[in-house]
C-alpha cells in the first residue's frame, strides 16, 4: 500500500496541495477527482516521485520514498504523465520495450520479451507492434504507452488523465484493463479522473479534492452523492443508479 | 570529391517502413561511411609519400590526423548527448558558452601577457590554461545549479546565454582597444584550424577523450530512455537529475579539449548530429555515438581536404563548416516550408 500524510506543496506562499493524507491500497482501483486546479495532478505526481513535496511524508510498501532506490523503486512504481512527448522515433514494440527497463537495463531477456508480448496482448495492440508511434491516433498511442506501464509490471500504478482526448471506446477499453489489473493483479491503480461517471463505475474509492484540499475520500458510496458533487463542482448534480452504477447528471443547470 | 561524397551518402538515404529494413540499412550506411572515413584519413596520411620522405611526412601528418578524429568525436558526441539531456534538436553546448569563453580566454591573455609571451606561444601552456578555466568555470556553473533541488534544465542553458554574450561583449572591448598587431594573435585562436596543431598536444588528448566516450557508452542505456521524456524516465528508474550531472560533467570535458586543441568549432556539432539523425533510424546511443562520431571524422577530415587542396591553406575550415552549415539549414528551412 501507498499511504501519504500531511502531504503539501506550495509555489510562493500558494498553498497547491495542502495537509493530503491518502491511502492507496493493492487489489484496488483509487480515483482523483475534483475541478481544475484542485490539486489533483500534483497530488498524484507527488505520491508518485515525480515531484518533490514541501511537507509530509510518503510511505510505499512501509518504507518512506525517500529511503528508496530509485531503480529499485521503478520495479515497484510506475506513472503514466499526462502529456509524452517523445524526441525520436519508435515503433509500438521499442516503445513498451522500455517498461522493462528497470529489469534488463536495456538489454531485454526471453522473459522481457515474454512480458512484452504478454503486455501488447492485454492492451489488445500486438497487431499495431511493428508501427511507429507517430503513425498511431490518439487512442491507441494512449494504449501503447499504457502497455509500456504494464510491462514494467509494478505493484503500483499511477496514471495523471488516461482517458484525455480519447474516443468512448478506447476510454472503456483502458478503464476496463485497469480494473482487471487491480481485481486480477492485485495492484494498486491510483488515476486522475475529469469524467466522473468513469470513475464511478470503474473505482473501489475515490479522493475528491477542491483547492488544494481533499474534501472527501472514500468507497464509491460515499463520494459519489448529490450533496458532495455539488458542494465540489459548484454546480447542482443528480445522481441515480442504473443498473448498479452510480450515474451523475450534471449537462443542465 | 567532396560533393560526389554528399550525393552518395544522400542517395543511401531513404524512409524505410519495416524495422528490420531499416536496422539493416542502418548498418550497411554505417559501413559505408566507415570505408569513406578510412579513405580519406588514407588520403590524407599517404598523399605523395616516398621511402624517402615518409618519416618526416608521418611525424606531421599523424598527429593531424589523430587531431581532427578526436576534436570530432568529442564535438558529435557531446552535441548528440547535449541535445537529449536538452530534449532540444537545435541546441548545442555552445549555448553554455564555451566558444566565446575560449575567445575571451585568449584576448585575456594577450592583453596581460602580451602576444610573445610564453602563455601565447607555448601552447603546451597556453592549452592547460585554456582547458582548466573552461572547466573550472563550467564546473563552479553546475555547481550553483545542481546543488540543491532539481530546476529546469533551460535555467541552466538562460544562464549559459547570457555568460556566452557577456564573454562575447568582453571580447568585443578588449579587441577594440588592442595594437592590430598583437590583435592578429587573438585572430588565430577566433576560427578552428588543423593547421598549426601541436603533435604532443594531441597525445595528451587522447587519454581524455577515450575516457569521456566509454564513460558514454556506459551511460547509453539510460540515455535511451531519456527519449520517452524525463517524466517517463524517472519513472522506469533513471534518477535523471544524477544523469543530467554526469553527462554535463563528460560534455565539458570533451568541449574545453576540442576547443582549446583546435578552436570555436561547436556549430559544426549541430550539422553532424542532424545529418546523423537523418540517415540513420536507430534510437540508441550505443549506435549514433558511434555513427555520428563517424560521419563527423568523414566531414571534418573532407573539409580539410578541401582546405588543403582546392584552397591552397588559404581559408579555415571554420569558414567551410560554416559554408556548408549554413547552407544545409537554409535547405533544411526551405523544403521544410515547401513541404
Amino acid at each position: 500500500m501507498i499511504k501519504t500524510s500531511g502531504l503539501s506543496k506550495k509555489y510562493n506562499d500558494k498553498y497547491v496541495v495542502k495537509n493530503a493524507d491518502t491511502f492507496f491500497p493493492l487489489g484496488k482501483v483509487t480515483s482523483i477527482i475534483g475541478p481544475n486546479g484542485a490539486g489533483k495532478s500534483t497530488l498524484l505526481s507527488m505520491a508518485s516521485r515525480l515531484t518533490d513535496s514541501d511537507a509530509g511524508q510518503i510511505i510505499i510498501g512501509d518504507i518512506p520514498l525517500d529511503q528508496w532506490d530509485s531503480s529499485e523503486l521503478a520495479k515497484r512504481l510506475s506513472v503514466l504523465s499526462q502529456s509524452n512527448n517523445i524526441n525520436m522515433r519508435f515503433t509500438v514494440r521499442e516503445l513498451v520495450t522500455f517498461g522493462r527497463f528497470p529489469y534488463s537495463q536495456g538489454r531485454q531477456t526471453e522473459e522481457d520479451n515474454r512480458i512484452i508480448d504478454n503486455a501488447l496482448r492485454q492492451l489488445d495492440i500486438s497487431h499495431l507492434q511493428e508501427r511507429y508511434i507517430d503513425e498511431l491516433s490518439g487512442g491507441q498511442k494512449q494504449m501503447a504507452f499504457i502497455a509500456m506501464v504494464v510491462a514494467q509490471d509494478t505493484d503500483y500504478i499511477f496514471l495523471d488523465e488516461p482517458l484525455n482526448n480519447l474516443d468512448i471506446k478506447h476510454s472503456v477499453d483502458i478503464m476496463a484493463t485497469l480494473k482487471k489489473l487491480a481485481d486480477e493483479h492485485n495492484k494498486a491503480i491510483v488515476i486522475v479522473i475529469h469524467d466522473i461517471n468513469f470513475a464511478s463505475c470503474y473505482s473501489d474509492n475515490i479522493v475528491a479534492m477542491k483547492q488544494g484540499e481533499i474534501t472527501k475520500n472514500g468507497s464509491v458510496d460515499d463520494v459519489i452523492d448529490e450533496q458532495v458533487l455539488s458542494e465540489i463542482y459548484e454546480i447542482p448534480f443528480k445522481v441515480q443508479e442504473i443498473d448498479g452504477n452510480k450515474i451523475s447528471l450534471y449537462y443542465r443547470r | 570529391m567532396r560533393s560526389l561524397l554528399s550525393k552518395t551518402i544522400l542517395n543511401l538515404w531513404s524512409r524505410h517502413s519495416s524495422k528490420q529494413n531499416a536496422m539493416k540499412s542502418d548498418t550497411t550506411k554505417l559501413i559505408v561511411l566507415v570505408v569513406f572515413t578510412v579513405a580519406i584519413c588514407v588520403l590524407f596520411l599517404g598523399k605523395g609519400l616516398t621511402p624517402d620522405n615518409y618519416q618526416f611526412f608521418l611525424s606531421r601528418r599523424i598527429p593531424k590526423v589523430l587531431a581532427i578524429t578526436l576534436a570530432a568525436i568529442a564535438i558529435a558526441s557531446s552535441s548528440l548527448v547535449f541535445q537529449t539531456i536538452t530534449a532540444n534538436r537545435i541546441l548545442t553546448p555552445s549555448i553554455l558558452g564555451f566558444d566565446s569563453l575560449y575567445v575571451m580566454i585568449q584576448v585575456l591573455l594577450v592583453v596581460s601577457f602580451g602576444g610573445f609571451s610564453i602563455v601565447i606561444i607555448n601552447s603546451q601552456l597556453n592549452f592547460l590554461i585554456a582547458t582548466s578555466i573552461m572547466v573550472v568555470s563550467a564546473m563552479t556553473l553546475f555547481h550553483f545549479y545542481f546543488s540543491g533541488r532539481p530546476r529546469n534544465i533551460f535555467t541552466l542553458l538562460l544562464v549559459g546565454v547570457v555568460l556566452s554574450s557577456l564573454f562575447s561583449s568582453v571580447t568585443g572591448f578588449f579587441t577594440m582597444v588592442i595594437n592590430p598587431d598583437e590583435f592578429s594573435f587573438i585572430q588565430g585562436s577566433m576560427f578552428a584550424s588543423f593547421n598549426n596543431i601541436n603533435s604532443e598536444l594531441v597525445y595528451w588528448c587522447l587519454i581524455p577523450i577515450s575516457l569521456c566516450s566509454a564513460y558514454l557508452f556506459k551511460l547509453s542505456n539510460k540515455l535511451d530512455v531519456m527519449w520517452l521524456g524525463t517524466e517517463n524516465a524517472k519513472s522506469l528508474g533513471v534518477n535523471t537529475h544524477k544523469l543530467t550531472m554526469q553527462i554535463m560533467f563528460v560534455i565539458t570535458i570533451m568541449v574545453s579539449i576540442s576547443t582549446a586543441l583546435i578552436g570555436p568549432i561547436l556549430f559544426f556539432g549541430l550539422i553532424v548530429v542532424a545529418l546523423t539523425r537523418q540517415l540513420f533510424s536507430s534510437f540508441k546511443h550505443r549506435f549514433l555515438i558511434v555513427a555520428s562520431a563517424i560521419l563527423s571524422v568523414l566531414m571534418l577530415a573532407g573539409g580539410q581536404w578541401v582546405v588543403e587542396n582546392f584552397f591552397d591553406f588559404n581559408t579555415t575550415i571554420s569558414v567551410i563548416i560554416n559554408f556548408v552549415g549554413g547552407s544545409y539549414f537554409l535547405y533544411l528551412l526551405m523544403k521544410n516550408k515547401f513541404d
